[in-house]
């Protein structure tokens, strides 16, 4: 790829207190790509994800969206990010309608009643359009976040776990959808913690162990139990 | 260096201490009680001397995110809190055989209390946040509200209590005073500057020590 | 222009989540009514006492009020998860703090209007002739407390014992402007004009002047933890 990555981390570093999380963590993620992030609880993975989603701020080092420094230039890689993590970021008292008028507004859009339609349409939830988000299920709710990207057109999603808690035909649809970003030019990173086919939709795999890369392999044609075994020798405990 | 400063400091304070007590007249109608004037008055000046430097660098550390700012501030906050207690304190005790009583809602009295309770809440707030890093700027924005509240403080206290009484016996004007009193005066006030000086940097040391610990 | 449209969103969106679930205002309304019980118990039936403390028990209760409506400010992106989501928003972020300045001084107006017509009720005031008065003086304090409250709720808020450490925070930033307002709202009661108090008032502006800009210019650095 000739392009500038998308996603650029360098000798990354976070500390909490006494605690060092991530330790010289090296990544790239380019235009068009899709990496899943592996590693145990608490190795690091919701760290590296804020951090890019400029929510926290290194040690040390540098981590870079769309070629905006996020922790220098937090303004200005924010529009280019789309975070599904697992707040879900919605009021419940208000309406899917009213929840997608009110984010990509702050954001500085200013969408049509036609254009809001549209991208509720698109994430399928255009029937509950005027129901309120307090009686979604979790999948509705994660369709309805990445509603607000269908407008603002990130070139980046950050995905924390995106398929727990969902069911089959949720997670099919978020496997198409995440698909048609990478197709449009978006780049992917992923935390997860399934081997099976929720890799599906990634391109390479990163195993994430002490606080840095401990693995960073194209995904091909890795069976689960292949992914598994990686796992286990990168990061010496069971999944 | 620190220990030069605190050497020229304890013979600042000495030279002070014989001033107000040596040097310095006695004062006719209160006694010797009033000597207390002498760190009382420089007392007060060093807090505001010290709160002014938290909100110099409280704008330092939000513009330019520098750590050793953000100590700086905290350090100051925490020594003129102590210099705004010793007021209050002096204040007190300067009343109680003067008017009898130990509190006065006197325009100083009351605008200094004002002002330590605001900078307790600086230094609780920091008490309360565990990440450093929002620590520092959240009592960064605090420090710099406190500041400008200074002087509406300041007007509003005296407009209250001068209106409608005559102005408190605490507000002795340089110029109407007799030249030795005023040398006492400033002899001290250099000598508590000095030591705000001191303390400030054995405190800033002291947190920067505390976090190279912990990075 | 795109901050005031961003400003004018926040406003739409807390009016909505309080209109369906109608926590706050309700709440706060009957809470203004038991002050003024609370009052009266405590100060006594004399008349003479309970009108020399007439203003200060108005504006204690404007500031009682005002210190749990303030506080509840963000409670709404707490409860709902969306304080990060506030923070991954592009853009100016003190649109946000304009947004949701403007929604607590509609609150507090209105609060405040319940306190004042109750207190003529409960206390047999002639408000007529003084009530223009009375509400550029109200006006005024109620700025300075709402753009610091606004403030402070936004650095409480992700803070442990938020509750204690509001009330802790904004009353002695307060202090000059209480005192501003009593005496400005003791003469008005008593009939004068406003020109008479005209050094409060000025003192009033400038706190608004003051307290708003410096909301304005730092709620960036206090939302961004």
């Amino acid at each position: 790829m000739s392009a500038d990555p998308l996603i650029r981390v360098a000798g990354l570093r976070k500390t909490f207190g006494n605690h060092r999380v991530l330790d010289g963590l090296d990544l790239e993620v380019h235009a068009g790509e899709a990496v899943a992030m592996l590693g145990a609880n608490g190795a690091g993975k919701t760290t590296l994800l804020k951090i890019l989603a400029t929510l926290v701020r290194p040690t040390r080092g540098t981590a870079a969206v769309a070629g905006h420094d996020c922790a220098r230039d937090p303004e200005g890689a924010r529009p280019h990010i789309g975070l599904v993590a697992h707040g879900a970021y919605v009021y419940e008292d208000l309406t899917a309608l009213e929840n997608l008028k009110f984010w990509t507004t702050l954001a500085g859009l200013s969408p049509t009643a036609s254009a809001l339609a549209g991208a509720l349409a698109s994430v399928e939830l255009e029937r509950a359009a005027d129901e309120r988000v307090r009686t979604f299920s979790a999948g509705m709710k994660r369709r309805l976040s990445l509603a607000r990207f269908v407008l603002a057109r990130p070139r980046v999603l950050l995905l924390d776990e995106p398929f727990s808690g969902l069911d089959q035909r949720a997670k099919k649809w978020l496997e198409e959808h995440l698909a048609s970003f990478k197709a449009g030019g978006g780049a992917i990173l992923m935390a997860t913690h399934s081997f099976g086919r929720e890799l599906a939709v990634a391109d390479r795999l990163v195993i994430l162990a002490g606080g840095a890369i401990a693995l960073d392999t194209p995904r091909g044609s890795l069976s689960p139990d292949d992914v598994q075994r990686l796992y286990v020798v990168h990061t010496e405990d069971a999944p | 260096m620190v220990r030069i400063v605190g050497g020229v400091t304890l013979v600042a304070l000495a030279a002070g201490l014989v001033m107000a007590f040596g040097v310095a007249p006695r004062e006719v109608t209160q006694g010797n009680v009033q000597r207390i004037m002498y760190v009382h008055v420089p007392s007060v000046w060093v807090a505001y001397l010290a709160f002014a430097v938290v909100l110099v660098a409280s704008i330092v550390y939000l513009a330019r995110r520098v750590d050793g700012a953000d100590r700086l501030a905290h350090a100051s906050a925490e020594v003129g809190v102590l210099f705004t207690g010793l007021t209050i304190a002096t204040g007190s005790i300067w009343g109680k055989p003067t008017w009898g009583t130990w509190w006065t809602w006197d325009a100083r009295l009351t605008s200094v209390s004002i002002l330590f309770v605001m900078y307790l809440g600086y230094l609780l707030l920091r008490g309360m946040i565990e990440d450093p890093d929002q620590g520092a700027r959240y009592a960064a924005v605090l420090g710099i509200v406190a500041a400008f509240n200074i002087p509406l403080v300041h007007f509003s206290v005296y407009w209250w209590r001068t209106l409608h009484q005559p102005p408190s016996l605490m507000k002795p004007g340089p110029g109407t005073m007799p030249g030795v009193i005023v040398a006492a005066l400033m002899v001290n006030f250099v000598a508590f500057s000095l030591l705000y000086v001191y303390f400030v940097a054995k405190r800033v040391n002291l947190l920067r020590r505390e976090a190279e610990a912990a990075a | 222009m795109t901050f005031a449209r961003r400003a004018f969103i926040v406003v739409w969106k807390d009016l909505l989540v309080e209109r369906r679930s109608k926590e706050t205002f309700n709440a706060l309304f009957f809470f203004a009514l038991l002050l003024l019980f609370v009052f009266q118990f405590a100060v006594g039936p004399d008349r003479e006492r309970l009108a020399g403390t007439l203003p200060g028990l108005l504006w204690l209760g404007f500031i009682l009020t005002g210190l749990l409506g303030l506080g509840r400010t963000f409670v709404v992106e707490r409860e709902n998860d969306c304080w990060e989501a506030l923070r991954l928003a592009p853009g100016d972020k003190s649109a946000i703090y304009v947004g949701k300045l403007a929604g607590n001084l509609l609150l507090m107006f209105v609060v405040e209007a319940i306190l004042v017509v109750l207190f003529g009720i409960f206390f047999n005031l002639d408000l007529a002739g003084v009530l223009p008065a009375l509400v550029v003086v109200i006006a005024l304090g109620t700025v300075a407390f709402a753009a610091v409250g606004t403030l402070f709720a936004a650095m409480t808020s992700q803070v442990r014992a938020r509750e204690l450490l509001f009330p802790v925070l904004l009353l002695p930033v307060q202090a000059p402007v209480l005192l501003a307002t009593v005496k400005a709202t003791e003469a008005v009661l008593l009939g004068e004009p406003l020109g008479s108090v005209a050094h409060w008032l000025k003192l009033l502006g400038a706190a608004d002047v003051i307290f708003v800009a410096v909301g304005v210019l730092t709620f960036d650095f206090v939302l961004e933890g």
